[in-house]
């Protein structure tokens, strides 16, 4: 249960990175901010997206049976994946076909999700993640620790010793520009090796059998078009209806992750390359069930922005991975708790319900409602602590008898005064830790009000 | 009319001042305010908690002790959130509820909205003070107290509106105008590194802002800030809104 305080109280006790953490994300949301603003029309796209994302999950069987009718008319295959294990095994069976010693592979948190690279590799494919945020989490074998900033836990320094050792650059040369070619020429060089890339989808299209992609380093077109074997692996919650709808879409996800108008590059494919195969793999792993749920249906409606992150001030002071979930910050606290609640109980904990992710969600998912109702469901299936069941059993046992709640607040006005320090401020008193307790006043309201009235009465009596 | 005044459980046994500033604002505009003896807490701790099952007691008991008002008011848009929010689920469109829900006011919210802030007279108070507004969020993001600076909205908050009324006071811009302060209800314990890290960090806002009075409409917020700000003799008064409307001086 406890696991996100503590992983949290370790990230918060390097004072100084923590600071530089909060700060480097609420740049980014303050970006956000500013691009948001700067459209007259936001909130009434948000609407759209919502709308949309909210049509569309109704009609989910109708739009990805259109979807792979379009698609398999453009000779593209689509493969249909029930969990996890069974994506791993379709893209593998595709990679041994075509004997592929080497994958490009470009941003996508479903293969994160379904574990593919580890999956991969004990097979003896070489599986290169060619986002440069993702390469150097992936040198470093750690997992990315935000969806859209994979490396941003890392400082440059950070990467400058990874690169070093991975890519022999100069030791101590931390210069962005050297570090940045540096990948980019080892990249380069994966790029025309490689016998297949593995690309994941932002949006697919039911209308036209198309999926996009976006992306900022042109490294999801470098993978889809210099080998002859295109991979693209989706949720099939990435369906959207129409191409007119896109725009919706396009307009929200670059200004709501980085504050761009738009990502650099907004890729369409809707076919194999010439004299090559293109594969598109939808999978559910679980995501029905999100669908049949309707307190947690539209956290499908995520469209993997990022910005819940930046704006949450708990993530923010604990890093993405104090949350041991492939995705971390508000969104992924929702689907963990969903998918495995007893694994992830604290994760709907590690929130103050501030409600600022809710509010710079593109896709106006309730993010907070969702984390409120965990809460209770985690209660209700017994996956909290005993002694905090307890002793909000005591706590309610004490609000239902007023008087008794009176005595014990008249003794602890009159008691803990008195108290020497050692009594008040122990271990037991985790707020005691960092804060003073309130002084203790000598009367409550409640026996002021009671004494004014009784001398108005006395006056009136006179 | 009758006012019901609410005054949460922990302000009741720790903040007698603050709630008496509020029960005096409302006396001195002519409400027959009365403060039902037998209330005690919303349940919110307990709800948030993940155990608002069972509060439906609770609830019951707010319900039946604030229906024949024609107000409810309280010093919390907190608590008012929980009674707004969460009790729904505990009555089923129940008539004493809805009348309960909508017309349950936060202190500054029902003065701004239902005497509105033309009838208002301050001139007999001044509070010559450098003064920092602390958003909490139930008020500001849940109840609407202000525009959330997340929203592309027109810019507006109430509780600025009502103190800039107050003769004498400079309101000041923080850098973070609606940061969380951490502290969360139970929150502040189960995750208490960065609720400390996150309350620090509101309070050092205010500091580089040169804030004298830190202020909002959210007494828990306001005790969790004040025990860090004496734990570290921290040159920062805190005081809650009601108790500045009413003309109380450092």
């Amino acid at each position: 249960m406890a696991s996100h305080p503590i992983n949290a109280t370790k990230y918060v006790a390097n004072d100084e990175r923590m600071h530089w953490h909060d700060k480097a994300l609420w740049f980014v949301r303050e970006k956000r901010d500013k691009a948001a603003h700067g459209i007259p029309e936001w909130e009434q796209l948000r609407s759209y997206a919502s709308t949309i994302k909210t049509h569309t999950m109704n009609k989910m069987d109708f739009y990805l049976e259109e979807f792979e009718k379009n698609a398999t008319a453009k000779g593209i295959k689509v493969h249909w994946a029930k969990d996890a294990v069974e994506h791993n095994e379709i893209v593998h069976k595709l990679l041994k076909e075509k004997s592929v010693k080497k994958l490009v592979k470009s941003k996508s948190m479903l293969t994160e999700e379904c574990h593919l690279n580890p999956y991969l590799e004990a097979r003896g494919i070489e599986v290169i993640d060619t986002d440069l945020g993702e390469r150097i989490v992936q040198l470093r074998n750690e997992p990315p620790s935000h969806i859209v900033l994979p490396a941003i836990h890392l400082k440059k320094m950070d990467v400058s010793d990874t690169f070093h050792e991975h890519l022999g650059t100069e030791k101590g040369n931390d210069d962005p520009t050297y570090l940045t070619r540096a990948a980019r020429a080892s990249l380069r060089e994966d790029f025309l090796t490689a016998e297949a890339g593995l690309t994941g989808v932002n949006f697919a299209i039911a209308e036209t059998g198309g999926v996009v992609v976006c992306t900022n380093e042109g490294n999801a077109d470098m993978g889809a078009s210099l080998p002859k074997l295109h991979i693209a692996s989706m949720g099939m919650e990435k369906i959207i209806p129409r191409l007119q709808d896109l725009g919706v879409f396009t307009r929200l996800l670059a200004r709501s992750a980085t504050g761009q108008a738009i990502t650099s590059y907004t890729s369409h494919f809707h076919q194999p390359v010439e004299g090559g195969e293109m594969h598109i793999i939808i999978v559910d792993n679980k995501r029905a069930e999100f669908l049949a749920n309707e307190k947690y249906r539209q956290a499908l409606n995520c469209i993997r922005c990022g910005a819940c992150m930046n704006t949450c001030p708990v993530y923010r002071r604990s890093g993405g991975h104090s949350y041991e979930h492939v995705i971390p910050g508000p969104i992924g606290s929702t689907i963990a708790a969903f998918k495995e609640p007893e694994k992830h109980s604290s994760l709907p904990f590690a929130c103050t319900l501030c409600g600022s992710c809710t509010n710079v969600c593109p896709a106006k998912i309730d993010l907070d409602s969702q984390l409120y109702n965990h809460r209770q469901d985690l209660a209700e299936a017994g996956h909290l602590p005993k002694s905090k069941m307890l002793s909000m059993k005591i706590m309610t046992y004490l609000f239902e008898r007023p008087k008794l709640l009176d005595f014990a607040g008249f003794m602890a006005r009159k008691v803990v005064p008195k108290l020497p320090n050692f009594l008040i401020y122990n271990k037991f008193n985790v707020w005691g830790k960092t804060r003073d307790i309130p002084e203790f006043p000598e009367h409550s309201f409640k026996e002021l009000y009671e004494k004014m009235k009784k001398e108005e009465r006395e006056e009136n009596d006179k | 009319m009758k006012i019901g005044l609410f005054i949460p459980c922990f302000m009741n046994e720790l903040y007698p001042e603050a709630s008496m500033a509020t029960y005096k604002l409302l006396e001195k505009l002519n409400f027959d305010v009365q403060y039902p003896t037998n209330q005690t807490c919303c349940g919110q701790p307990m709800a948030n908690s993940g155990c608002a099952k069972d509060v439906k007691s609770l609830a019951v008991n707010f319900v039946n002790n604030f229906k024949k008002y024609d107000y409810i008011v309280a010093p919390s848009g907190s608590c008012v959130t929980m009674v707004k929010e969460h009790y729904a689920e505990f009555f089923e469109d129940d008539v004493n509820y809805n009348k309960v829900k909508t017309s349950i006011y936060e202190i500054t919210e029902f003065l701004h909205d239902i005497i509105k802030p033309e009838n208002l007279d301050f001139s007999n108070i001044s509070f010559p003070h450098k003064v920092g507004l602390h958003n909490s969020c139930h008020g500001h993001r849940a109840l609407g107290l202000g525009a959330p600076s997340e929203l592309n909205i027109p810019y507006n908050s109430k509780l600025e509106n009502i103190l800039s009324l107050v003769p004498n006071i400079e309101l000041v811009e923080l850098n973070r105008r609606d940061e969380c302060c951490g502290f969360g209800g139970t929150f502040c314990v189960t995750e208490d590194a960065v609720s400390t890290a996150m309350g620090k960090d509101r309070i050092q806002d205010h500091i580089d802002s040169n804030v004298e009075v830190m202020t909002g409409a959210d007494m828990s917020c306001l005790m969790h800030l004040q025990g860090l700000i004496n734990r570290e003799n921290k040159k920062l008064e805190v005081l809650h809104i009601a108790q500045i409307l009413l003309g109380k001086d450092i």
